[in-house]
């Protein structure tokens, strides 16, 4: 059985957090993944143009995906979009390199996603809630 | 000689699951297909013995070459059973082929024209369209599905107008594994004088293709779905077609004269195949289809029926588990099947079958079109070849039942 599905991981993506659409974001963006058909949305409500002080997402996605959105969800309100930014950076570091974790109690859920690491094929489902999100914060 | 999977598997060294240190059981032939021993020693000859440049030379392995590379052309004529061997033109794979099309025959239509697709093609299929469209003016228009996931032939007759110059459809869906009944695209096109493309990706590895008696006018196909390497593939056209269509790439080997003011064009096929082309690619790619014509296609298709009825039972009788296309008794199919379970992206289906040695794939197979008719974000796909066995399908259905137990 595949280990990227831990009970950690399933759990994130059950939680869901910050799942749904907002009423009146200040931005919104909707990504694809063109290789497997991931699709998720984003809305974002920023203070002073920077802070989230919003965010949703809605993911037609796999459980990979899921789970990022959700980890995403819970800690990526009161950052602003630089923080998140370099979160992203160091998402990707992670995953291409076996780096570590993102720094901060936030992120410390990743670290359910080290299974992912082995499989490029699944990096930018991992990847694809921040690309919305910087995409949505473009859109503002 | 009679059919036997055990045997036929027996010719792929990659599916040794002893010396591949795992368990394989590989239904994602629609992706890619494997190589077998005839194939892969056909292109090591090539290389160890003949490699060298073709058309150019007068040395001897110029010569080997040039003999290889153009009796890997006969040998592809004579599959397609082609008028002339000079109606194959080498590609880098179907994409190229269709591209191909597109930026020859695509260059002698005119602003208003239109170019007549289907729901289910391939972005292959798809996207050239597309891309001409947007220079030359054009119009593109798409064929309905069925509920079975077959093209809606009966919708040929508004859909072919006057103005539709071409017809370009899959042979058969990489999706729903339908089988499209050429005939009546044929006709359909005949009544307007369109051309018709048919792009048999899909087809090529599963049946006998007779182009003269299809009746098209370009046969696009690749090779590494068909048993060969990659980076090649074929375009045939015929040849009083191919004589009045003028060059897409330009460079060596597709010119008569060159000079600082002006180019002649050599005569099909070399006329396409601008450059060094992919020879040891292309010898490997006639020995793959020699290599199925040598095998029992009687009994071959008796096998791939029998797998393909028993994975369409057994993964409707899953629970939660839905087949996409035709799934009757007499369904006019492909051995190739995709299906969705209800709540779990095939992504996720795909990922933890790859832990029980099962390779299928998961995702929209380049289809986003018809991805988005059925408002899902893809399917999971098994595509079979000969070589798969009724422990493959017992793999997959065992390992989709832990799926279902997992999420």
């Amino acid at each position: 059985m595949s280990e990227i599905y831990q009970m950690a991981l399933l759990k994130l993506a059950g939680r869901a957090s910050g799942a749904g659409r907002l009423d009146n974001p200040d931005g919104t963006a909707t990504v694809n993944n063109p290789m497997c058909g991931d699709r998720i949305t984003v809305d974002i409500c920023l203070s002073d143009n920077e802070t989230v002080r919003e965010l949703a997402h809605d993911a037609r996605a796999c459980l990979v995906c899921q789970a990022s959105a959700s980890v995403l969800g819970k800690a990526a309100i009161g950052k602003t979009v630089s923080e998140l930014a370099s979160v992203a950076d160091q998402l990707n570091d992670m995953l291409k390199n076996g780096g570590a974790v993102p720094t901060g109690d936030d992120w410390q859920d990743y670290q359910s996603f080290d299974a992912v690491i082995e499989h490029t094929s699944r990096h930018n489902c991992v990847l694809l809630p921040f690309e919305a999100l910087k995409e949505a914060a473009e859109d503002n | 000689m009679s059919f036997d999977p055990g045997d036929i598997r027996s010719q792929f060294p990659i599916l040794n699951e002893e010396k591949l240190g795992r368990a394989v059981h590989y239904l994602d032939n629609g992706a890619t297909s494997q190589m077998p021993e005839a194939v892969l020693n056909a292109i090591n000859t090539h290389e160890t013995a003949a490699r060298s440049n073709v058309h150019r030379s007068v040395h001897f392995l110029a010569e080997r070459a040039t003999r290889a590379y153009e009796g890997a052309r006969d040998d592809i004529a004579a599959f397609l059973n082609a008028a002339r061997r000079e109606e194959v033109i080498f590609t880098s794979g179907c994409t190229a082929a269709i591209n191909l099309v597109a930026h020859t025959f695509g260059e002698t239509l005119s602003p208003g024209d239109e170019i007549l697709i289907s729901v289910l093609e391939h972005h292959s299929n798809i996207v050239p369209w597309h891309m001409l469209a947007a220079r030359k003016g054009l119009r593109v228009r798409a064929i309905p599905a069925t509920a079975d996931g077959e093209l809606d032939l009966g919708k040929l007759d508004t859909l072919v107008t006057p103005k539709t110059r071409l017809i370009a459809v899959a042979h058969g869906s990489n999706v729903t594994g339908a089988i499209t009944d050429v005939g009546r695209v044929v006709a359909a096109a005949k009544n307007v004088g369109a051309r018709v493309l048919l792009d048999g990706a899909q087809m090529v590895p599963h049946s006998p293709v007779d182009v003269q008696a299809l009746g098209v006018d370009f046969y696009a196909f690749a090779g590494h779905k068909a048993y060969g390497p990659n980076g090649v593939g074929v375009l045939w056209m015929p040849y009083e077609l191919a004589e009045t269509l003028p060059p897409f790439m330009g460079g060596g080997e597709m010119i008569s004269t060159v000079s600082l003011t002006g180019v002649t064009y050599a005569k099909p096929p070399l006329r396409f195949e601008a450059g060094t082309p992919p020879i040891a690619n292309a010898v490997g790619l006639g020995a793959a289809l020699n290599w199925l014509q040598s095998m029992d296609r009687v009994g071959a298709e008796a096998h791939m029926k029998d797998l393909t009825d028993h994975l369409i039972n057994s993964l409707s009788a899953i629970e939660r588990v839905a087949v996409i296309g035709p799934t009757g008794n007499n369904a006019h199919r492909l051995p190739v099947v995709s299906f969705t379970v209800d709540g779990i992206h095939p992504h996720d289906v795909a990922q933890i079958l790859d832990g029980f040695g099962v390779a299928v794939r998961g995702g929209h197979h380049c289809a986003q079109p018809f991805m988005d008719i059925l408002d899902i974000a893809g399917t999971t796909r098994a595509s079979l070849s000969p070589y798969n066995t009724m422990d493959d399908i017992t793999a997959l259905t065992d390992g989709l039942r832990e799926v279902l137990k997992l999420l």
